[in-house]
């Protein structure tokens, strides 16, 4: 670790120091590598093929993942699936019809059909989970970036911001955002964006700090690299893998807060369709008793997905985790 | 050590300090969050509007209404909430406070003793069949969200299993008999129990597999007293992290938990205060659910410095 130091150092003034002479035949001498891959004739594997390889063993994983790939093929095509509008009323006669063939799940309290609002309300859970994680991305990963690598005060103020708002739970957070800035999807986006960049903004500040003591850091700073070409070809391939395993677990949890939101009536606003909402007027107790299929397919809906996104995180996260395989 | 606690009391003040002032600042940039103009369709006179506003001490620059919120707060004095208008928010808080803590209490006890038993056999039982079953659960109860997992039970217990035949009676919406507190109890319980029930068999399964345990196992030792005495001993104490974790589950948990089966306890008011703006209740609510998770935070750290000396630095 004293060998890192003094080499950071040398850098600057350009001299040679006899660590960085015993690394450099090493890296000399590619094509030797090269013939003795050659000879073993294996063909070759990356990091991704061979985390597929694992994922594809894991039966649950293989739930997961179809399960996440019929939710989002449902959800993109919510318009053309759906028999009806998801606020068109079919027949407000029939209201609180149960299931047949001409309505699989039944119509809802004000005779709308049960299936096509299921369908629209997946298109919103998709929205949330991907929307608002692109933006957690966007902000959280310079963020971090910045504190990982160059410390001083971002690194602080991002540190003293964790602190705050891991102080309050998350949820709380989002729903004094739709407080201020009033329900409705966009606010769901950046509501949820704005209080969970956090988490990404700290697992790449962790990521970063520790990977800019690596020898291949200081190799590359050696060869003339500057602090942008480090942080983009080097920091950030390697950090890659957490963060698409914190991302298979931010999308649902997207998804469940805007659930949870449109439950409690601060979310998606009537008649748009949302799972939570769904759920929150079916939950009335005189439907409860007598017209049980109200309730029943969207809490199925986001059981079902949250189960779904949870069999393929964790999947990930095992075969993309060299450390957490036993 | 009594530097690392005083450490920890010393950021409990700045951070309280931040959340009141922001949640403060935030509810007063609300629009029509004074509350006082929501009227509605009718008209109310400007006279009658200023009047309120100097009644609620609206009228008064920003930082003086923060200076007096957090005196009066200190004191116990919440203001008077807007929605329930006779009635102060410390007197709603008191009355519905217990019914959240009671209802807290049991689903933390419910979680913790079944999640770790749970954690402690699936590891135990390694790729055995009961550890299957008890992954499984704990999926299950780990990826519901709570007004979900409310919901499954009441339509399990109360719908569908009567229609069956199978009629446990349970009730919903009552809090008289002990049979009314097993769905939210549950219901709440759930997430938090997979937590520790995950944590737990991750835990134990790697001291399961440590060098101390294979030469206490050379020497000769017991299965039972490798596992009481060495396994559990080790492998419990990561577990103590956790209570922050499943302190803030139980608690926002609890709006939800509390929604789906009309439990008046404080999380239910809390979310009506939100679709009715209820500025005062709002902020005194958020600011009790602050305290006690700071709170709740630097207990489990000055805990863990005592547990585990390497924490202390």
């Amino acid at each position: 670790m004293a060998q890192t130091g003094t080499t950071g150092t040398l850098t600057g003034s350009g001299a040679i120091t006899p660590s960085i002479e015993e690394a450099a035949p090493a890296a000399h001498h590619p094509p030797t590598l090269k013939a003795l891959g050659d000879m073993t004739n294996r063909p070759q594997r990356t990091l991704m093929s061979d985390a597929w390889q694992r994922l594809l063993r894991n039966k649950m994983a293989i739930i997961g993942l179809f399960i996440v790939i019929a939710f989002g093929l449902l959800a993109v095509f919510a318009r053309l699936i759906a028999p009806y509008g998801q606020a068109e009323v079919v027949d407000v006669r029939l209201a609180r019809e149960g299931p047949m063939w001409l309505w699989p799940m039944g119509l809802d309290e004000n005779g709308r059909d049960v299936i096509s609002r299921v369908l629209y309300g997946a298109q919103v859970s998709l929205l949330v989970g991907v929307v608002s994680q692109v933006i957690v991305l966007a902000i959280g990963i310079p963020i971090g970036a910045m504190a990982g690598f160059y410390r001083g005060y971002v690194d602080n103020l991002l540190m003293r911001f964790v602190d705050v708002v891991y102080a309050v739970p998350q949820l709380l957070l989002v729903m004094i955002f739709l407080n201020i800035f009033g329900a409705g999807l966009v606010n769901i986006f950046l509501g949820i964006a704005i209080v969970s960049w956090v988490t990404i903004a700290r697992l790449v500040r962790g990521q970063f700090l520790s990977l800019r003591e690596m020898e291949y850091v200081n190799a590359s700073r050696v060869c003339g690299a500057g602090g942008w070409s480090i942080m983009l070809r080097h920091l950030l391939p390697n950090s890659l893998t957490p963060i698409i395993v914190s991302l298979t677990f931010g999308i649902p949890t997207a998804i469940f807060t805007e659930a949870s939101l449109s439950f409690v009536g601060v979310g998606i606003m009537p008649p748009n369709a949302s799972w939570g909402q769904m759920v929150s007027v079916a939950s009335n107790p005189g439907i409860v008793q007598a017209y049980p299929h109200i309730l029943v397919f969207p809490v199925l809906a986001i059981a079902v997905t949250m189960l779904g996104f949870t069999f393929l995180g964790d999947g990930l996260r095992d075969a993309l985790d060299i450390r957490s395989r036993e | 050590m009594s530097a690392y606690i005083a450490n920890r009391l010393l950021w409990f003040v700045p951070t309280l300090f931040v959340i009141t002032l922001l949640t403060f600042l935030i509810l007063k940039a609300t629009p029509g969050s004074s509350g006082v103009v929501s009227g509605g369709a009718q008209q109310v006179s400007e006279t009658a509007v200023e009047q309120l506003e100097i009644k609620y001490g609206l009228d008064k620059p920003l930082y003086e209404q923060f200076g007096r919120y957090i005196w009066n707060a200190v004191q116990g004095d919440f203001g008077e909430s807007f929605v329930y208008r006779s009635q102060s928010v410390t007197s709603i808080i008191e009355r519905t406070f217990p019914i959240s803590l009671k209802l807290g209490i049991y689903a933390t006890v419910l979680a913790v003793v079944l999640g770790m038993l749970l954690g402690i056999i699936s590891a135990v039982h390694q790729n055995g069949a009961l550890d299957y079953l008890s992954v499984w659960v704990s999926v299950l109860f780990y990826s519901l969200p709570n007004f979900v997992m409310g919901f499954v039970l009441i339509l399990l217990f109360v719908v569908y299993l009567p229609k069956l035949g199978i009629d446990l009676a349970f009730n919903v919406g009552g809090l008289a008999t002990w049979k009314d507190w097993v769905l939210p109890t549950v219901a709440l319980a759930a997430t938090p129990l997979a937590t520790i029930a995950r944590f737990t068999r991750s835990s134990v399964i790697e001291v399961i597999h440590s060098d101390f345990v294979r030469v206490a196992r050379a020497k000769g030792l017991s299965e039972n007293r490798i596992l009481y005495t060495h396994v559990m001993r080790n492998s419990l104490i990561p577990v103590v992290t956790l209570i922050g974790p499943i302190f803030a589950a139980v608690a926002t948990g609890s709006f939800f938990v509390e929604a789906v089966f009309n439990i008046p306890g404080m999380g239910l008011y809390y979310v009506e205060s939100f679709v009715s703006k209820d500025q005062p209740m709002i902020l005194a609510v958020t600011l009790i659910y602050a305290v006690m998770l700071a709170a709740m935070n630097v207990v489990v750290d000055v805990v863990y410095g005592f547990i585990d000396p390497r924490i202390r630095r």
